[in-house]
């Protein structure tokens, strides 16, 4: 009351009338609520009833069927196999405990799996089916169906379980599906109910995980009416769901398991890809696993195993696994510096086995050196210093956009999940991840694909297949859906010229077909079917002067883990390629004696569609390739299933 | 004035208080806390574990709180306003770097004794700062346009912070009960007028937007906005509880199924039973009668605000009694729109009667702050 009266009493009449405006409107909104109340309660009152108490209508949903999976030939890599089962109802069982204990005295049903289930009956809504027994044979399953009316609640259904029947061998490209955890919810905004159904599976890795939108389908709904006891009367509606679409692969014809089998024992990948149309033929990466152990929960026997084994089965070597390229990044650099015409093709640079810069010395792989060497040359021998020398002509940053054309550096288009990108280093890269300034000797140490360079073998396949078509080729992995192809369009050009590339080619053919060529010992003989490629090892340590002065140690007395990987790329036929293919075994040795075979190997079976003639293969290891052969397991037999129109 | 003790003309001392509170309000408030009670009883299948006897005690404790902060003069609350504004600001943001997350929001603070949530005690807290403020701006400037801005920038900054948490309905919530303070100090209605105007636009903006370029809220929000519109369209995800709760209030008819006879909540057809949708369960059991008589009794504490604010002289009490009317109308008013199917399923409860121990602390402690006001309004004859 510090305020002179009158002007106080003004305050006072507008609040007064402010308020009763408010309290006015706030009755009308409660008039409102009243008026809904009657016309829910009174007008509607006995619909409403109807509803809750005459027809309890139940909804059912009826799960969609999960799409097939099949190999390029039509073999199925994920199928869908019929499972009996038992499920019980709380809300129809009455007293749930002595339901399941009648239900124990007709089937192997354990106390504790009883409460289990009474458990898991508790934390679900009262219409859920929670599932009982599964797996039944059929004497078991037609016992409980024959005493179905004394048993409440029970109902026998037949459900669809996921099987992997190639198992192993295509374990990371089609991956598993398993129970639907709380993370696999979050992803969703708005999660299909569908998920929500105990036991439902989505997929985990793999092309389950990636497409499991279109595998899955949607749910359906069945609209029932029970009577008070549970007994369901009739059916009100239903409203169809939509199956999982099939999905047909590119991977496949045998091709894929024998890549599987070529690698068995290492820890490594390999890729065979389309030089046109980028289909992938194989994606092969050793060790595997079986997905079915994944199906319904893993035990922590076979997880510990898989988990601790220093191969990393688990992981898809071919898309996640990163390498530094060493040597097949030369043709990157050869490329780069003909466009850049900082070279010409028949230009000769001496090699003495190093190459000075400044005061460090960097070495040759071959430390009396290559002599005078050409471009067709440096690749064939995989002279290091001609590539210091043109990669000094030409600069990282012009490298580094040839290194993306030709697709490495960058997450390639397949519905895969955990893709590597792999690196292509630029001096942006160094100054923002190292905050250091770039040297020229790491612009050395990169055109020999060593230092920061790193691609995974999908990425080499890629870019060999680039080099091979010079068109800009995408991998691919989905040949139909439903049965319907997937449209191809031709790729556009790279921007490098048929000559340009030639000389390139030219050079990978001289690895593999010319004496003191890397590859020469893995050569094909057979002339139609000439291989084109490169070979690469990769060190994953630094040699120090002190150890180059006492002579490097071989990879045999190194540790496993620290030996150097051995890489090959290529292409083939020569003179027309169908295929490219990367070969990368983790601590391999080299490139020339351990990649190289296992990619003409893979390549040979590629081209035959079968095991190749002995003929293929040089007369000196012919005997030696026959032993091979003999000891391959012979193919299971397997009958392609039609890839038609489920939908 | 009272009946109690009708001779008063000034604020009264020591016990004379207990003659002067607003005791219809308190019969009011305890009325609607029993049919809680009954309520959270019925829903535990006629047992007082878990939830009816914690919130008993609760509201025992609560009713202590209330006669304290009502017996304490409005003139100390007028004076710490600032500083519940500011601790209130203080524990949002303590909030937001230690708070604990509860399906999928950071809304509590634990601190000891009680999980507390900021946000509840933000609303009364803005609408104290608002009344504060107009207690002390000269009235004929409210309409002004930097004297309006002030008071926007403090329910803007509390309203920030709890938007982010994400809390969508609690956040408006802090607006609405700001607007209406601003309301009673006579701030022009054709500021009103445009929120409104500008509201309406952003709606129509919105739905015009659907499937083309500019689209301008996620596919999602339109979906859950088709299915308050439509809830038949969803029956198994959203529209489930819009409809089980539909039916539960139906199938109640005028008289009820009767206490502890409702079959809809007893089948756990009904999601939240005890805590939003608690009032489903109460319209199934005692019907339509039951449920006017709820809303009678909520209309009767809103009825008796207003009359508290007529009477009351003093601009602060006012104000605050007004705004914190407003903040507990919104409440009932939102939860019981959205149980009947007129507004989205938002997570409101419904105030003294679903089971809650912050929120029904909270409340009870505003409304010992009309108390307060009521208590110690001046009296007397003026000029």
């Amino acid at each position: 009351m510090k305020l002179p009266s009158k002007t106080n009493r003004e305050k006072q009449r507008r609040i007064t009338r402010r308020a009763l405006m408010l309290g006015g409107v706030q009755m009308a909104f409660i008039g409102v609520l009243s008026w809904r109340m009657r016309q829910l309660q009174v007008k509607q009152s006995s619909q409403y009833r109807l509803l809750a108490e005459e027809n309890r209508i139940n909804i059912r949903l009826i799960p969609p069927e999960r799409g097939l999976i099949f190999d390029r030939g039509g073999v199925a890599l994920a199928a869908n196999q019929p499972n009996y089962r038992v499920v019980i109802v709380r809300e129809q069982a009455g007293d749930p405990a002595r339901v399941l204990a009648d239900l124990a005295r007709l089937i192997d049903l354990p106390e504790e799996t009883r409460q289990d289930i009474l458990d898991t009956m508790e934390r679900h809504s009262a219409f859920v089916s929670v599932p009982v027994a599964e797996h039944l044979d059929w004497q078991d399953f037609a016992r409980i169906s024959a005493n179905a009316p004394a048993l409440p609640g029970i109902n026998t259904e037949v459900g669809l379980d996921r099987i992997y029947p190639q198992a192993e061998a295509y374990s990371h490209i089609v991956g598993y599906v398993g129970p639907v955890s709380d993370t696999d919810l979050a992803r969703y905004e708005n999660p299909d109910p569908v998920l929500k159904i105990p036991d439902f599976r989505v997929g985990k890795t793999g092309i389950e995980r990636k497409l499991e939108d279109l595998l899955r389908g949607s749910a359906g709904t069945s609209r029932i009416e029970v009577n008070s006891a549970g007994r369901v009367m009739r059916e009100l509606g239903r409203s169809e769901g939509r199956n999982g679409a099939d999905l047909q692969l590119t991977v496949g014809d045998d091709l894929q398991k024998y890549a599987q089998y070529r690698l068995q024992g290492e820890s490594a990948a390999a890729v065979v890809m389309d030089v046109q149309s980028g289909d992938l033929h194989a994606m092969a990466s050793t060790p595997g696993f079986d997905p079915n152990l994944f199906i319904y929960g893993i035990s922590s026997k076979d997880w510990n195993a898989l988990r601790d084994n220093p191969y990393r089965p688990l992981a898809d070597k071919t898309i996640s696994g990163v390498y530094p390229p060493g040597s097949t990044f030369k043709m990157v650099v050869a490329l780069t510096a003909l466009e850049e015409g900082v070279i010409e093709p028949d230009e000769f640079i001496n090699c003495p086995g190093y190459y000075d810069l400044g005061n460090r010395r960097f070495h040759c792989w071959r430390r009396g050196g290559h002599g005078r060497v050409d471009l067709s040359n440096s690749l064939k021998q995989s002279c290091d210093v001609y590539y210091y020398e043109i990669s000094q002509r030409v600069g990282i940053e012009k490298i580094a956009t040839m290194a993306r054309r030709l697709g490495l550096g960058e997450v390639p288009s397949l519905p895969l999940p955990a893709m590597a990108a792999g690196l292509v280093p630029t001096k942006q890269y160094k100054q923002d991840k190292f905050q250091q300034p770039w040297f020229i000797g790491d612009t050395l140490n990169s055109a020999i694909g060593q230092g920061f360079v790193l691609a995974s073998p999908l990425q080499l396949a890629v870019l060999s297949a680039r080099i091979a078509s010079g068109r800009m080729v995408e991998p691919r992995l989905i040949r139909r859906v439903n049965g319907v192809p997937q449209p191809l369009e031709r790729p556009p050009r790279i921007g490098l010229s048929d000559t340009q590339l030639d000389h390139v080619r030219f050079g990978m053919f001289r690895v593999g077909n010319e004496r003191r060529g890397t590859a020469y010992a893995s050569r094909i003989a057979e002339e139609s079917m000439r291989m084109a490629g490169k070979t690469g090892t990769s060190q994953v340590r630094q040699i120090t002067a002190a150890e180059r002065a006492a002579g490097v140690t071989k990879n045999e007395d190194l540790p496993w883990e620290r030996r150097d990987h051995a890489l090959f790329v290529g292409f083939a036929p020569y003179d027309n390629p169908i295929f490219s293919i990367s070969v990368v075994v983790e601590h391999g040795g080299s490139g020339s004696h351990t990649a190289a075979p296992i990619a003409r190997d893979i390549m040979l079976r590629a081209l035959y569609g079968t095991q190749p003639p002995l003929s293929a293969y040089p007369a000196e290891i012919r005997s030696k390739m026959r032993l091979q052969q003999e000891q391959e397991p012979a193919p299971a037999p397997i009958t392609p299933t039609p890839v038609e129109d489920r939908a | 004035m009272t009946i109690l003790d009708p001779t008063l003309n000034q604020p009264p001392h020591g016990w004379r208080k207990v003659l002067h509170v607003n005791w219809a309000l308190v019969l009011l408030i305890t009325a609607v806390a029993s049919f809680g009670f009954l309520m959270l009883y019925s829903v535990a299948g006629g047992s007082y574990d878990p939830w009816a006897s914690k919130q008993m005690e609760r509201f025992a404790a609560g009713m202590v709180i209330m006669f304290v902060v009502g017996f304490t003069p409005i003139g100390f609350w007028k004076a710490v306003t600032p500083l519940v504004y500011l601790g209130g600001l203080a524990l949002l943001v303590g909030v937001y770097l230690f708070g604990h997350t509860g399906m999928g929001a950071q809304r509590w603070i634990n601190l000891g004794f009680i999980m507390l949530q900021p946000s509840e005690v933000m609303k009364i807290a803005v609408v104290m700062v608002l009344a504060q403020y107009y207690d002390w701006l000269d009235p004929a400037k409210v309409s002004r346009p930097l004297w309006v801005f002030v008071p926007l920038m403090l329910m803007a900054v509390p309203f920030a912070l709890v938007i982010i948490q994400p809390d969508l309905g609690t956040s408006l919530l802090i607006l609405l009960s700001g607007a209406v303070v601003m309301f009673l100090a006579g701030v022009s209605l054709w500021y009103f007028g445009a929120a409104l105007f500008s509201g309406v636009a952003l709606v129509t903006a919105v739905f015009l937007s659907r499937g083309t370029s500019w689209q301008l809220i996620k596919d999602y929000q339109f979906r859950r906005i088709d299915t308050f519109l439509n809830p038949e369209l969803d029956p198994l995800g959203a529209g489930y509880h819009i409809m089980q709760s539909k039916i539960a209030l139906g199938s109640g008819g005028v008289s009820g199924r009767g206490f502890m006879q409702g079959t809809q909540s007893r089948l756990n057809f009904l999601p939240e039973k005890q805590t939003d949708f608690i009032f489903t369960t109460l319209a199934e059991e005692f019907g339509y009668v039951g449920s006017t008589i709820l809303l009678v009794l909520y209309a009767l504490i809103i009825i008796f605000c207003i009359a508290s604010i007529l009477k009351n002289r003093d601009r602060y009490g006012a104000l605050l009694t007004g705004g914190i009317a407003a903040t507990f109308f919104f409440f009932f008013a939102v939860n019981m729109a959205m149980v009947m199917g007129l507004a989205p399923v938002v997570g409101v409860p419904l105030p003294l009667v679903s089971y809650g121990g912050s929120a029904m602390l909270v409340l009870l402690g505003a409304f010992g702050l009309i108390q307060s006001a009521h208590i110690h309004r001046p009296r007397g004859i003026v000029n």
